[in-house]
């Protein structure tokens, strides 16, 4: 049977040189596709993202007896009610992963090392990133669905009908609320984080007292984490709002492909962050 | 007698060589060269098979999308507007969806609070007076509570309706408002476009100007309305309801119909 990806040519049916058959272009029109339809992506969400600033700085007092209480509302969603989630979250992970480091450093005799590492690694990157992948499968995702139906089910076009606007009604709540959320959710999970860590010090008989561990915290800690924690926490949540309001709202959609919006909603997402995580990194290490 | 009682009155809707498109393929136009105009107060019904483009040319006229070419005017000012300036102009005209469209979220009295609540700035008991009697006026009252998703179809367009009516628009446009409804909200949606036509107490008293898309004309086949016919990319406009009996036209025919005709 002759193999249609390899088919023979005339030069080896006729004997002469085994010539390799031509390249299969498809690799790279498949190359080619994704390309195009990345940086269409990421125009789209650029434009929607500019819009979405322009909207909230030039109609953030507006109709605010209707967005204010739409904020509070997302707050609540994506913070308060996710918090005994994230306490117990925080809890495991402070048990988990201070919980081995410090009975390395223990083992090493190194626990003066627990205060930076435990900056370094819990609230430079793990706190904000971790705190950003749960705000992200917790409200992210609900964002999705919820747009994405209300315009396959002409909501959407039912609030221009009657003179609302879209953005202002429906995505700056989610982007200042989501913001607010997920910076006080990392807040909330690095302070759990961090006493949980403790508290398997203390159940373990780890010499290490409560004083030298707030010392070796405050002394690892300066000015600019505190900015940089604000300001990335703030930020991830901005884009995951973003990402995810563009995904559910921008696009025309039936319901069946609401699905497949939420799928590609959270990995932009992820990348996103990660990225954004990065940019911050370098930033640490430029300061 | 004031200056506006000599000038002639701008219609409330004229457009002039018009092209709608389609809104799933906007490029590509559904009804081409509309050359229609609507004073204030008038009552019409624009009859078409389904798919003839009637929402499409509803939504085109509501805002929801530019017109291909041509003119479009509200009350004399060119449309679509976008701007926030213009909002009192745009608020003028109101559009009732064919499944109501309602926020599913949102209670029935909240959906109809919404627009009240984004628009006007109104004390709580202004707001709720407002609101309690438009679902009074609509039967909505029992069900104020209630989420849309909990209640029929022809509850849900009164809701969309009320929803609309709240903001007092003196054009009101209307897709399909009859289709699917049992024979008592058919008679109740009639009576009410009579009695807004003629002037209700919702709309402070003055006769509001409607324009009802629908796939069947045999409800209106009594009533003093204008009647136009969309077919073919074509939009027809045949005058007044009482000079239908002399057309020809296999469509209108068709549906006026007693019977639906054979396939």
């Amino acid at each position: 049977m002759m193999d249609e990806r390899n088919p023979v040519t005339p030069a080896t049916a006729s004997g002469r040189a085994l010539l390799p058959a031509p390249p299969s272009w498809s690799y790279a029109a498949y190359m080619g596709r994704a390309l195009f339809g990345f940086w269409a992506t990421v125009r789209g969400l650029a434009a929607f993202a500019l819009i979405t600033f322009g909207v909230i700085t030039t109609k953030f007092g507006a109709a605010r007896d209707v967005t204010f209480p739409a904020i509070h509302r997302e707050q609540a969603r994506t913070g308060t009610r996710v918090l005994p989630m994230f306490l117990f979250i925080s809890a495991a992970l402070g048990l988990v992963v201070v919980g081995q480091t410090i009975t390395l450093l223990n083992q090493l005799g190194a626990t003066s090392f627990l205060g930076p590492i435990m900056v370094a690694v819990v609230v430079r990157e793990l706190g904000p990133l971790l705190t950003a992948m749960v705000a992200l499968a917790w409200s992210g995702t609900r964002n999705v669905i919820e747009l994405g139906t209300a315009r396959a089910l002409g909501e959407i076009e039912a609030l221009e009908a009657l003179r609302i606007d879209p953005i202002h009604y429906l995505v700056m709540p989610r982007v200042i609320g989501m913001a607010l959320a997920v910076f006080s959710l990392t807040i909330y999970f690095i302070l759990g984080t961090l006493v949980s860590g403790y508290f398997f010090v203390f159940v373990t008989n780890i010499p290490l007292r409560p004083d030298e561990y707030m010392q070796q915290l405050t002394d690892a800690m300066s000015g600019l984490d505190f900015v940089i924690l604000a300001l990335k926490s703030c930020l991830f949540g901005v884009v995951i709002a973003v990402i995810t309001c563009y995904h559910g709202l921008a696009q025309p959609l039936r319901l069946e492909e609401v699905p497949q919006a939420a799928i590609r909603a959270v990995a932009q997402s992820v990348v996103a962050c990660v990225l954004l995580d990065a940019v911050f990194t370098v930033i640490y290490i430029l300061a | 007698m004031d200056d506006a009682g000599l000038q002639p009155k701008t219609p409330a809707l004229e457009m002039t060589a018009l092209s709608v498109g389609s809104r799933g393929d906007p490029d590509t136009p559904i009804l081409e060269n509309v050359n229609w105009s609507v004073a204030a107060g008038e009552y019409w019904v624009l009859g078409g098979l389904h798919g003839a483009g009637k929402t499409d040319f509803l939504a085109m006229t509501a805002g929801l999308a530019p017109p291909l070419r041509g003119s479009y005017r509200l009350f004399g000012r060119e449309m679509p507007v976008t701007g926030d300036e213009f909002l009192s102009e745009r608020l003028r005209l109101g559009l009732v969806f064919d499944g109501g469209q309602l926020f599913h979220h949102l209670t029935i009295e909240e959906n109809v609070a919404l627009p009240l609540r984004y628009h006007r700035d109104l004390v709580r008991g202004d707001l709720e007076n407002s609101v309690k009697t438009i679902l009074e006026a609509t039967g909505l009252s029992p069900w104020a509570g209630r989420l849309p998703g909990t209640l029929g179809r022809g509850w849900q367009k009164r809701a969309g309706l009320a929803r609309a009516l709240v903001l007092q628009p003196e054009v009101l446009l209307l897709d399909n408002p009859l289709g699917g409804l049992d024979a008592r909200h058919l008679q109740w949606w009639l009576d009410a476009l009579r009695q807004l036509s003629a002037g209700h107490g919702l709309a402070e008293g003055r006769p509001m100007t409607l324009v009802v898309a629908a796939e069947d004309l045999r409800p209106w086949r009594n009533r003093a309305v204008h009647v136009a016919i969309l077919q073919k990319g074509r939009f027809s406009s045949l005058g007044h309801q009482a000079s239908l009996a002399g057309q020809t036209d296999p469509l209108v025919q068709e549906l006026l119909a007693e019977q639906p005709a054979p396939a």
